[in-house]
């Protein structure tokens, strides 16, 4: 830089003196930039970049922590699909998001509805936000305490009124709604509120131009209110089936998979064969073919709920 | 809006339903909680606690002999949610000021300078946004196995530690819409970019960043997996894992609820506090960061 300072002085070199200073001044900036991102990039690349490309590896290997491992190509990949657990995470999981996502999201937009209609709804607001920031262990304990078949208030309730025994986690056909009743419990406000923001960007000169015109309450929701609500639930929809595709602390604390595998979901399944059964090769493997389904979910939802969409 | 009477009332059977509905769990944990052990299995329905008790709290924080803890209903196992609590606030602490600090110097330089490859590497960390977890926990397990680092903090807290790809996209959306201005008097006056950052554009992003820090206590303080995987050792065991290890621990398989439940209100408390003072500002950001 002081070298940069004398030459000012000289008027003949002056002008290629100014480009060597803008080109001091970038790289100066470069060199403190760099400092500002570097904590940020070790991270990135050592919890991130190296896994990502390290858990590829491992799938096309046969690691199972006891002995070396070694290359086995495309064996995992191959074995998977003839592995019967497989295709049952993918049928457990697939249904556990049908018995989730359109159940949450219908009803979200119904709370959001009645918190637009609320003139000071903050308190509302975070009444229902509530569960979505309790620990999925907590709500799962609590929710199994609630449903317990012996002595849960619900049995013991229903036992009263002299309704029958529910089951509800510790039977294979309960088990996964219940799941998933649990887990649209917890994400039930933060949903209805992001579909409230939503709602909030709808100008109100919208609705009382259809007002006006003589739309009643119900029309106005379907004509109006929900095609221009249509961005917002792509986006509420696409994040959440992508989530739910991805539970695993719930099923953990609850049921762990049973019972007989009724809710082995993807990710239960990947964590017992990496942490209980030790194959790190085949569990990676499934992982990756998780993560294509994943991908291959979200730009479909994001074709499908694009496709038709009128302008605004 | 203006409603109708019969609009006017089922809107506030709406609100009462969605309250009642979100809140009832709540109370049943904190009322099981307070009930002596005996009262669980005897009143299953009653509404208040049945024989009340703070026993079930003096039992899970381990303020009670073994003794004691039998008579107060307990399996006399020794169970000590203090040092419970204090890793949970260690690690997600630690996971806080790190995340934010870190992350806010990577956004600020993604916001206002200029070096190469700058595009293309906050692309990269967009990217990772998308990549499922699960893909990156069994070789980030290895990872941290390798240091030796499990049961230990830093074990716990290192993925989180130095950035998240989301913090660092909040807070770069955040500093993009600051006004330049003032950055840019205080650099013709020859002011540095570490002293602006530090000087102006933290000040100025203060809300931002105290969001941000909420929301990311409050997920490092319930995540499970992660801690559950590296993090098992009683002296660095998270609430959550400590949690779900305590609730396989009753006798003949039924669970000690009353217990259980103490131990979930404590993992509640902290949360509900943070909550209660910066909760405007938490559910603020959640149409912010939702659309931005």
């Amino acid at each position: 830089m002081k070298l940069g300072e004398h030459a000012i002085s000289d008027s003949a070199i002056n002008a290629s003196q100014s480009v060597r200073k803008g080109a001091q001044i970038r790289f100066k900036e470069t060199a403190i930039a760099l400092i500002f991102i570097l904590p940020s990039l070790a991270g990135f690349v050592a919890f991130f970049v190296v896994p990502a490309v390290r858990g590829l590896y491992i799938s096309f290997t046969d690691w199972n922590l006891l002995t070396p491992s070694k290359p086995v190509g495309l064996a995992n990949y191959a074995a998977l699909l003839t592995d019967p657990d497989f295709w049952n995470a993918l049928k457990v999981t697939v249904f556990y998001v049908l018995w989730n996502i359109p159940l949450q999201t219908v009803l979200a937009v119904a709370v959001a509805l009645v918190m637009n209609a609320a003139a000071k709804s903050s308190l509302l607001k975070g009444v229902i936000l509530l569960p979505w920031l309790m620990p999925n262990v907590v709500v799962a304990l609590l929710w199994m305490w609630i449903l317990d078949p012996t002595i849960g208030l619900i049995n013991v309730a229903v036992k009263a009124l002299g309704g029958p025994l529910l089951p509800f986690l510790s039977s294979p056909g309960m088990a996964l709604p219940t799941i998933a009743g649990i887990n649209i419990w917890r994400y039930l406000g933060y949903t209805a509120l992001l579909v409230f923001a939503g709602l909030q960007t709808i100008p109100t000169d919208v609705y009382e131009a259809a007002r006006i015109d003589g739309s009643g309450e119900r029309q106005t929701f379907w004509r109006i209110t929900l095609p221009l609500l249509r961005p917002v639930l792509a986006f509420v929809v696409v994040t959440s089936v992508l989530g739910s595709f991805q539970i695993f602390d719930t099923v953990a604390v609850t049921t762990k998979g049973g019972p007989i595998n009724a809710t082995k979901v993807f990710n239960y399944m990947i964590y017992q064969q990496a942490f209980e059964r030790f194959q790190m090769g085949y569990a990676t493997a499934v992982s990756m073919v998780l993560f294509l389904i994943l991908v291959g979910v979200g730009l479909l939802q994001m074709k499908l709920l694009r496709a038709g969409e009128v302008e605004t | 809006m203006r409603l109708s009477r019969t609009a006017r009332i089922l809107f506030w059977i709406a609100v009462v339903v969605i309250a009642v509905v979100t809140l009832f769990p709540f109370y049943w944990t904190l009322r099981t909680a307070l009930t002596f052990p005996r009262g669980v299995f005897a009143h299953p329905t009653m509404f208040l606690p049945p024989e009340p008790t703070l026993g079930n709290f003096e039992r899970v924080l381990g303020l009670v002999d073994a003794a004691t803890s039998v008579s107060l209903g307990g399996s006399g196992q020794k169970i000590n949610f203090f040092i419970f609590l204090r890793n949970s606030i260690v690690v997600s602490t630690l996971i806080t000021v790190g995340q934010t600090f870190f992350s806010a110097a990577a956004a600020y330089a993604f916001a206002r300078m200029r070096f190469p490859l700058r595009r293309q590497i906050f692309g990269l960390y967009l990217s990772a946004l998308m990549v499922p977890g699960i893909v990156l926990l069994i070789p980030n397990f290895i990872l941290v196995k390798t240091l030796g680092w499990l049961d230990t903090y830093q074990g716990i807290a290192a993925p989180a530690f130095l950035m998240s790809p989301f913090a660092v996209f909040f807070l770069r959306q955040f500093f993009l819409g600051l006004s330049r201005e003032l950055e840019e008097a205080a650099l013709v006056e020859g002011a540095g970019r570490v002293r602006i950052f530090f000087q102006i554009a933290i000040p100025l992003s203060a809300t931002a960043l105290a969001t941000l820090a909420v929301i990311t206590f409050i997920y490092s303080w319930n995540d499970y997996l992660w801690p559950l995987l590296v993090g098992r050792g009683e002296s660095v065991r998270m609430l959550t894992v400590a949690i779900g290890i305590f609730r396989q621990q009753g006798a003949q398989n039924i669970p000690d609820w009353a217990g259980l439940m103490a131990g979930t209100t404590l993992a509640i408390l902290p949360t509900l506090v943070l909550f209660l003072a910066l909760g405007k500002r938490v559910i603020n950001s959640i149409g912010f960061t939702g659309f931005r």
